[in-house]
This record gives C-alpha cells, sequence and structure tokens, in this order.
C-alpha cells in the first residue's frame, strides 16, 4: 500500500472531475441503481407496469387534446406514434433531470457522515432512468413496427436509426448534467428545487412535442433551435419514422452544447460537493 | 517509512449564523461589490467589517503524524474541534486550510448503519454499507460469513432492517465496518452502543486488529476507560488545537484537570440537564465551604452549601451524590441522611457534609440527583451529570502507596485481626 496516497486540501484542481475515483466505486453504483428499482415499485400493486402505463397515458391525452380538439400538425404520421415517440424520448430527459435535482438534498444524512464519490449518486440515477427508458422504448418499437407493417401513411424505415444510441445517450447525459446543476444550485438557493418542476414543463412546450418544428417560423423557429433539446426530439423522431427533416447543424450545436454543460456540472457538483455538508 | 497519516496546519472554518443572505439578488449585490471593492451593501449597521459573516475556528492549526499500527485516542471537551477533525480526515467536508496526508485506506465508523436502508434486508444492506464504504462486491462476498456471524444476527439476515430492535441494527453495523480491508480506522463513540458483552466484543476486536493486522486506529471518546485500554498514545484538543500528544495516562489526567480546574463553586441553573428534563426541585447552585480548591485530604470531611428552588412542592426529596473516578467508571455514591420537604415557589439552602475517607487518591467527578422514593418508586427531580471535580490527595499509609489500579477506589477500613 505504498503507492496509496491521498492528499485532502481545501480545493482541487477545478478540471479535475475525479472520475477514477468514481468506477473504483462501480460496485457501489451498481446497488444504488438495483436499490432505486427495489424501492420504487416495492408496497404497488402493477409494480414495473407504471413505467409503461406513464407514456402511454399521457399519450393518449395529447392524441385526444392536442391532436383531435387542437387538430395540431403531426407531418402526416399518426397521432399516437408522434406523441409517443416525443414523450418516451422526453421523459428520459425529464427523469434524469427530476432523478438527480435533488441529490444533495435528498442524501445530506450519508453525505454528511460518510465519504464515497458523490458522482455516484446521480450516475445511479442517470443509469436508472436509461434503464426505464429501454422499457419504454422497447414499446415504442413494437408500437412503430405495428404502424410500420400495418402500412400507415409517413412511417417509413430509415438506416439514421444507427443515431439513436448517441441521441439516446446525450439525452440522458444532457438531463443528468442539468439536474447535477440544479442539486448543486438548491444547496444555497432552495427555490430551484421548487421551480425545477416549473422549468421542466416550461421548457417541454419549448420543445417540439406536441406540434412540429415545420408549423414555426422566422424568429419563434430560431428561439426553438437555441433549445438544445428541439434538434433532439427532432431528430429522434426522423430516425424512428424517417418522418420531416433531420437537423444536422443544430444537432451538432446541441451536442457541444450538452458536452459543455455536462463538464461544468461535474466542475460545479465537486466544488460543491467538498463543502456542502457545512451550508445545507 | 513514512507516518500513515500526516496532518499539516489543519484549519476549518465555519460561519455563524444564517447562511447566505437569503436570496440570490442579495448575493448578486454583495458579490459584485466584492468585485468592484466597495462596501458589501448588505452589511448589517454597526457591525465591523473583519467581523463580518462571523466565523469561527473549528479547527486552529493542528499538525500531528500518526505512524501504521499505533491506536491514538483522541479526547477534548465538548466544542473541542474532535468531531470537526475526523469529518476532514473522513472527507465529509473539505478543510479552509491546511491539507491532510493519507496513506492507506480509510474505514470510518463516524455513525455507525449510515446509508441502511429500513425496507432492505440485513443481507443487502451488508452490501449496501460494505460499498459505502468502499469494499467492493468481490470482498464483501468473501467477507459475508464472517460479517453475520460477528453481528449475532444470523436468524434474521433475510428480515428488512426496519424490523431490527435497535441493538441488533447496530450490531450489523458494527459488523460490516470491523470488516472493511483498510489500513485506517475511525471511531467516534461506537463503542457507546450495545451491551456490554459486545461492547467488549469489538473492543477486542479492535484492540486484534490494531496488534495482529497493524490497522491504524483513531478512536475518539469521552470515555476515558476505553481510551486507556484501547490506546497507545493521546492527542489533547482544545479549542481547536493540540494541546498535548503523547502518554495516554498523562493526557487523561491533563484532561480532567483542565475541565476540572476551579470549581469550588458554581452557578448551576443553566448546566445541561440529563436528556434536556426539566427539573421541578432545581438544583441552582453549590459552594464548597471549607477549602479553598477542591483538592481533599481523605480525613477531611467535604462541607457544602446547595441552594435549591422548588417549582414544585414536595416531600421527602433527597439529595444524592455520585461519584465517577477519572475513567468515568462509578466508584460509589453518597445519600442525604435527612429528607427534605420543599414548597412550591420557594428557595432553599442546605448545608451538608460528607466523609468521603474511604475514597482512594485520584482525580473524581461528581454527579448531582435530587430524587424521592415512595414505595421503592425513584422519582427524580434534578439530575446533573458530571458536574464538580475534585481531587483527593495522596496520604501516607502505614501499608504501602494504595495504587489504585491495583487496589480499587474504595479503602475499606482496615480489617481487625483478633486472634493471632
Amino acid at each position: 500500500m505504498d503507492n496509496y496516497e491521498i492528499v485532502i486540501k481545501s480545493k482541487n484542481k477545478w478540471y479535475d472531475l475525479q472520475l477514477k475515483e468514481v468506477f473504483k466505486y462501480k460496485d457501489l453504483i451498481k446497488l444504488f441503481v438495483q436499490r432505486n428499482f427495489a424501492l420504487i415499485y416495492k408496497q404497488t400493486v402493477l409494480g414495473p407496469l407504471w413505467l409503461v402505463l406513464n407514456p402511454l397515458v399521457t399519450s393518449v391525452v395529447f392524441t385526444v387534446v392536442f391532436g383531435q380538439f387542437a387538430g395540431l400538425s403531426t407531418n402526416g404520421m399518426p397521432q399516437f406514434l408522434f406523441y409517443m415517440s416525443g414523450n418516451t424520448i422526453w421523459m428520459l430527459f425529464s427523469s434524469a433531470v427530476s432523478g438527480t435535482s435533488s441529490t444533495f438534498l435528498n442524501n445530506a444524512h450519508i453525505f454528511g457522515k460518510v465519504y464515497f464519490p458523490r458522482l455516484t449518486v446521480p450516475i445511479s440515477q442517470m443509469i436508472t432512468s436509461i434503464i426505464n427508458f429501454l422499457i419504454q422504448f422497447a414499446m415504442l418499437l413494437v408500437i412503430y413496427l405495428y404502424f410500420l407493417f400495418t402500412g400507415a401513411e409517413n412511417v417509413y424505415f430509415t438506416p439514421y436509426i444507427l443515431f439513436m444510441p448517441i441521441l439516446i445517450a446525450q439525452t440522458a447525459l444532457f438531463g443528468t448534467a442539468i439536474g447535477v446543476i440544479i442539486s448543486s444550485v438548491t444547496i444555497k438557493y432552495r427555490d430551484l428545487a421548487v421551480a425545477a418542476g416549473l422549468i421542466l414543463q416550461m421548457w417541454m412546450y419549448l420543445t417540439p412535442i406536441v406540434y412540429t418544428l415545420e408549423t414555426v417560423n422566422g424568429v419563434l423557429r430560431t428561439l426553438l433551435l437555441v433549445n438544445p433539446m428541439t434538434s433532439v426530439v427532432n431528430n429522434f423522431r426522423y430516425c424512428l419514422a424517417g418522418n420531416g427533416e433531420f437537423l444536422t447543424v443544430p444537432w451538432v450545436y446541441s451536442i457541444v452544447f450538452t458536452v459543455i454543460v455536462a463538464f461544468g456540472g461535474i466542475v460545479l457538483y465537486n466544488k460543491m460537493e467538498k463543502n456542502f455538508v457545512d451550508s445545507i | 517509512m513514512k507516518p500513515i497519516i500526516e496532518v499539516k496546519n489543519l484549519k476549518k472554518r465555519y460561519r455563524l449564523g444564517v447562511i447566505g443572505t437569503g436570496s440570490l439578488a442579495n448575493d448578486l449585490k454583495s458579490y459584485m461589490a466584492k468585485i468592484k471593492k466597495k462596501e458589501d451593501p448588505n452589511t448589517l449597521i454597526g457591525q465591523e467589517q473583519r467581523k463580518k459573516g462571523d466565523s469561527f475556528m473549528a479547527l486552529n492549526g493542528v499538525s500531528f503524524t500518526v505512524n501504521k499500527g499505533e491506536t491514538i485516542g483522541v479526547i477534548g471537551s465538548n466544542g473541542a474541534g474532535k468531531s470537526t477533525l475526523l469529518k476532514l480526515i473522513t472527507r465529509v467536508t473539505a478543510p479552509t486550510e491546511g491539507e491532510i496526508v493519507l496513506r492507506g485506506r480509510i474505514a470510518s465508523m463516524l455513525e455507525v448503519g449510515t446509508g441502511f436502508n429500513g425496507e432492505m434486508t440485513g443481507r443487502e444492506n451488508i452490501y449496501m454499507n460494505g460499498a459505502i464504504l468502499g469494499m467492493t462486491k468481490a470482498e464483501i462476498d468473501s467477507k459475508l460469513d464472517d460479517i453475520i456471524a460477528f453481528s449475532e444476527c444470523a436468524d434474521f439476515i433475510d428480515t428488512p432492517v426496519k424490523r431490527y430492535s435497535s441493538g441488533m441494527y447496530v450490531k450489523l453495523a458494527f459488523a460490516v465496518a470491523a470488516h472493511l480491508d483498510s489500513e485506517i480506522m475511525i471511531m467516534d463513540e461506537v463503542l457507546a452502543v450495545g451491551d456490554a458483552k459486545f461492547q467488549k466484543k469489538c473492543l477486542d476486536k479492535m484492540l486484534d486488529s490494531a496488534k495482529n493486522d497493524g490497522k491504524t486506529i483513531l478512536y475518539v471518546s469521552h470515555n476515558m476507560a476505553t481510551v486507556k485500554q484501547l490506546c497507545s498514545r493521546c492527542i489533547i484538543l482544545n479549542e481547536g488545537k493540540v494541546i498535548f500528544d503523547g502518554d495516554v495516562d498523562k493526557a487523561i489526567e491533563i484532561y480532567l484537570g483542565a475541565i476540572g480546574s476551579d470549581t469550588i463553586c458554581a452557578d448551576l441553573s443553566d448546566s445541561p440537564r440529563f436528556e434536556g428534563r426539566v427539573p421541578t426541585v432545581k438544583l441552582m447552585s453549590y459552594q464548597i465551604l471549607n477549602k479553598d480548591f477542591s483538592v481533599f485530604d481523605n480525613k477531611d470531611l467535604i462541607k457544602m452549601r446547595f441552594t435549591v428552588k422548588a417549582f414544585e412542592t414536595v416531600e421527602n426529596a433527597m439529595l444524592r451524590i455520585i461519584i465517577k473516578s477519572s475513567e468515568l467508571a462509578v466508584v460509589g455514591a453518597v445519600t442525604s441522611n435527612k429528607n427534605i420537604n420543599v414548597e412550591k415557589g420557594k428557595d432553599y439552602t442546605f448545608e451538608t457534609e460528607m466523609d468521603l475517607s474511604n475514597l482512594a487518591s485520584g482525580k473524581y467527578i461528581a454527579s448531582f440527583v435530587v430524587f424521592s422514593v415512595t414505595d421503592n418508586i425513584v422519582e427524580e427531580y434534578d439530575s446533573i451529570t458530571d458536574v464538580f471535580f475534585f481531587e483527593i490527595e495522596e496520604v501516607k499509609r502505614d501499608n504501602g502507596q494504595w495504587h489504585s489500579h491495583w487496589l480499587g477506589h474504595t479503602i475499606f477500613p482496615d480489617m481487625k485481626i483478633e486472634k493471632v
């Protein structure tokens, strides 16, 4: 153990993300993920069925409200598939945000007593969100295949589907980064914990989930494209059913944005983590 | 070989009062003022600049080194900085200045059972707790049987821990922590839990791992008896500084001396009560009448005056003084010979006299209890623990020096030999 040496100082170098240490605790991450699943569905009747029920019901509501009553355009795509695909990818994002946005507040009692790399908690939340998403995604695929084989209009198969993993990884990372930033700021300003839900809801309407980007023109369209989630949701739909247009430049921007936010989020999180016990 | 723990000029500042100004707008104003080097608009009127943000140094320049295999006791009165030191070493929070170098893995038992989840079974919690403390799954697998055996909870290991008794809970948690493959173990009063048998088992386990596995132990406690038993060296903290570092016996003496000086009279009205109870017949003060220092010859009678305020009318109240040795083990107790009747709302003064000639020389700590007994039921009216410090001086004896380490703290009257 001669080579083992830790130096504890008041500050670390800001660019030191301490990811190596996180990797050493991979078993802990695995256990956290298991615990997340075990605890959510304990003492529920339907259990994991809720996972699938949630986007289904939302999509049905959207189909009725936005599709039937409001008659919003879906680019000719079957309305249910349109809303379902938007909802599924958005739920990944929103669950990544909400799952991590109260990390410090919820774990204050553990963090205050024992040290382990704090990033393990949001990372395990992110993995939980991804697993949840994959279950929902499987259902989306089933619905998509149903429409594809029944020959529904404007539902195609496209090789762009190979971009799917990147889109999914990016969404999970972006959502987690946003959540981590919120959790770091809420140490001092609790307001954000309350506001997070509202922000997420507004954000959803600023993302083409219930409408298509094509129906928006001018300044508003540019404004929507500033939102990094716009190209993600749009491209997710395109990769699934080959409908609409594939946004290349906005997506590259969105990926760069994600990387910057993720890096900044981790730096901020690591900085707050060192002393948060004293101020929470 | 390099020391396993090096603490260099460690400082930790805490801010007093409310954190932040409470609003983002005000914080931004303060921040902008700082940048522009102007006066902070949020400074309270009359508040001096250097006192801004009222801070307090929990640790103020602590340095020491620990070598591999040492068992170090850290003692000090409440607020001396013991817990802060442990929090910094275990990386729960970061130092304000200075640094700590650790050359080994740390297992902390600051609060056993941290991370236990009531819904999960004992076995699941062992894995979870082990992983939080830094073990891999493979390591836990290989030690699972030992851990379960040590915890004495084998029959309940697949039951959710929310159904455990608090004793079982602690035993399980300690078992996990004690089986960690770490070079450094940090313990904060963990041995104060569980029954006496389990405490002994834990202590033996600690001693064993220090001696045979070369583990380094940092032990923080108020229990001088266990410090004496476990530690090979002792550090005394006082107001955020190391005031002594060395021999255990000497350290305990200094520690008790430091908190026990000048106690011939004291105001008890604000002393903390046992478990925060509100006294109904309240001891307000005590004073030693026949000495200028609380040092007695064992031929002396100790004369004391107590003042009492009655918040209730009580009949047949008694006063008891419980005496503990410097290791905080109870030596004995003295109870008043007369019952006292007090009336609600009145103040009383009592002068007492006690004969402690059977007490061996040494330092002692006394607690006061006001109580009554009716039909064998004891009712307590006030109880103040460990408030009165005194010393019994060494007296020359015909039958040799009295070593309380071997002979105990009580000297019974000499045995009479009737026939030869």
